[in-house]
């Protein structure tokens, strides 16, 4: 009885709405490849971490106030006296480090397996589109506090458009909207954190996922699980049923539908991922100095620069690359110029073996240096300028994009190993 | 449905007329948005140029002035502070004030508009500490050099130029921000010469 009043219900909204189909489409009848491993948890993760950013960003916005006079008091407040108020922030802080954490092994997957590769060139330039955003979004929300570290980290931020040539000045003048950062500046950089940004996130990993499974999912062999229509023997097809949009252009082998088969799996990295998170946030919320930095406990001043200003640890590869070039306008260029490689990889790469798995030798080796590099930027970004560190960073920076230009070489006539057709048991 | 044969040629003129009229009041419906980002009068009131009176400055005397929340130190040095500064420069790190801390009609050898007017704001470049003005006593920090500033938060020194000596944990000269004169006794602080 129950159960028939629930059909006809779905079977109402249907009629209305493609619930059911959207359901099985993207969900209980998507085909994703059956040998996801580790990497791929980190996805979703990101989801989660996104979905735990807007709940705790929307409760901290009830209590936190946008203004030069009342951000840092209003941020004690939360801390001291609204009921749980430390907990939503820790969430919020530790969350902000967390969402860097999973976004950067979730880009270092793309670039193990080759899923960045055609024909998922839109799919990597949405997912790069993310990674700005969220970085400009990690920006403005550290504005936020109030604390002396946000307003000199500002500052130097800001000054990076001052070498624009010509409107340099004007520029940052017009982003700051006063001759100093000042409440003016908080409160823009509020409405963005809060309103502008999010929706512009939230509109990008709709329009990720949805170029995901229209290309369909890579894996770790790099083996394409669609075979042409009519190419694969009957009994050799996979036995579960896909949604008509996928299983009629294509033979569908090697897959399990996402659902049950990795919401289950992932419900298992989510509980690894909290046990860390949560670990983090009860006892390292300050995450050593890292996440939150120790002159941000003082209210900003204008006057008073603190003895060593350093980004949060997810921006230092690319402050250290900034900070290695002697010329404020060419550090400037260099460090967007290293988001631009990125942008651009799926042309970088001319060859056609996606997983590092069949790829060369040479390949694995540039592809660890890139990684070492990179963690060796980022640490340099949050230590002190001295001439050794300098000296490493120029060598690392050499390494960051060297990466890319050497892959652009080797990859046309790389020597790759036979790719299998099929992903083995 | 008429039956009137389709010009295509005036379709496509007037679509890409539509476009053109829609782009450009897409454009001033802009305006305003990113004009909204300008200081606003308060913000501009706020960091307005400011007058200073500088009749009654004796020589060797310095007075503070406040302009977009720093101070601007105003000195009037004496003809034999301005000859003294040529005689230290092998001991400073841009004696020819190579780096854009200042005005292009302030980068000379005074760094300033009139030899006699030092203009500067007091915000030390290291950490953005007042340094104190030492007339006459300064050569117990320099030797050989009478008048200069010393931060007295980590040290740093300044010549009467405002330009840093070698050795100190400030990187760079005293700013010198945009300044002009109204007439012999009164300095505008905020406005560059021959803007006014």
């Amino acid at each position: 009885m129950l159960m028939k009043l629930a059909t006809d219900f779905m079977g109402w909204i249907d009629k209305r709405l493609p619930v059911t189909d959207a359901w099985n489409k993207h969900l209980a009848q998507y085909p994703a490849p059956k040998n996801f491993n580790f990497w791929y948890f980190f996805g979703s993760l990101a989801m989660l971490v996104l979905v735990n950013q807007i709940v705790t960003g929307i409760w901290l916005t009830m209590n936190y106030e946008p203004s030069g006079a009342g951000a840092f008091a209003s941020v004690e407040y939360i801390m001291r006296d609204v009921d749980f108020g430390w907990l939503l922030r820790y969430m919020h802080s530790t969350g902000a480090s967390a969402f860097f954490v999973v976004v950067y092994m979730h880009m270092m997957r793309g670039l193990m397996y080759g899923s960045y590769q055609k024909p998922r060139e839109l799919l990597w330039i949405f997912g790069m589109l993310i990674f700005l955003v969220l970085m400009a979004e990690a920006f403005m929300g550290y504005l936020l506090p109030w604390g002396n570290m946000s307003y000199w980290g500002a500052q130097v931020i800001i000054s990076l458009f001052g070498a624009v040539p010509i409107i340099g000045d004007d520029l940052t003048l017009w982003i700051r909207g006063d001759y100093v950062i000042s409440g003016a500046t908080l409160n823009r950089f509020f409405a963005l954190h809060v309103i502008a940004m999010p929706l512009v996130l939230v509109v990008l990993v709709f329009l990720h996922i949805l170029a995901l499974h229209e290309v369909g999912s890579n894996n770790p062999e790099g083996v394409d699980i669609k075979k042409p229509k009519g190419s694969v023997k009957p009994e050799e097809l996979s036995k579960f049923t896909f949604h008509k949009q996928y299983s009629d252009k294509y033979d569908i082998v090697d897959a399990v539908p996402f659902h049950p088969y990795y919401s289950v799996k992932d419900i298992m990295g989510v509980a690894g991922f909290l046990f860390l998170f949560c670990w983090v946030m009860f006892f390292a919320p300050e995450g050593g100095g890292y996440f939150m930095e120790a002159p941000n406990f003082t209210p900003a001043n204008g006057l008073k620069t603190p003895e060593h200003i350093a980004p949060v640890w997810y921006f230092g590869p690319f402050y250290t690359i900034l900070r290695v070039v002697p010329d404020k306008l060419l550090g400037a260029v260099a460090m967007f110029g290293a988001i631009v490689m990125l942008f651009a990889l799926p042309w970088f790469d001319r060859g056609v073996v996606k997983s590092v798995r069949y790829r060369s030798k040479l390949h694995l080796v540039n592809l660890i240096q890139f990684a070492i590099c990179f963690v060796v930027l980022g640490a340099l970004g949050t230590m002190p300028a001295t001439p050794t560190a300098n000296l490493i960073g120029v060598i690392a920076s050499f390494g960051y994009f060297g990466f890319f230009i050497a892959l652009w070489f080797y990859s046309k006539n790389e020597n790759t190993k036979p790719v299998p057709e099929r992903i083995a048991d | 449905m008429s039956n009137v044969p389709v010009n295509n040629g005036r379709r496509r003129f007037l679509t890409a007329a539509t476009a053109v009229v829609g782009g450009a009041g897409v454009v001033g419906a802009a305006v305003p948005f990113i004009a909204s980002w300008n200081p606003s009068a308060r913000a501009k009131a706020a960091g307005a140029p400011v007058e200073v009176n500088i009749g009654k400055l004796q020589p060797g005397q310095l007075i503070r002035a406040e302009w977009r929340g720093k101070p601007v130190y105003v000195v009037r040095r004496s003809e034999q502070t301005v000859s003294n500064l040529a005689k230290h420069d092998d001991q400073l790190r841009d004696p020819n004030s190579e780096k854009a801390q200042q005005p292009v009609y302030a980068t000379n050898a005074y760094r300033s508009i009139k030899p006699e007017f030092l203009v500067a704001l007091g915000v030390c470049t290291h950490l953005g500490c007042a340094p104190t003005h030492h007339a006459g006593d300064f050569d117990q920090f320099v030797e050989g050099v009478p008048n200069g500033f010393f931060c007295p938060c980590h040290g740093s020194k300044f010549d009467m130029a405002g330009r840093v000596f070698q050795g100190v944990p400030a990187p760079l000269n005293l700013v010198v921000p945009e300044h002009s004169y109204i007439n012999d006794d009164t300095l505008l602080i905020g406005v560059a010469q021959g803007d006014a």
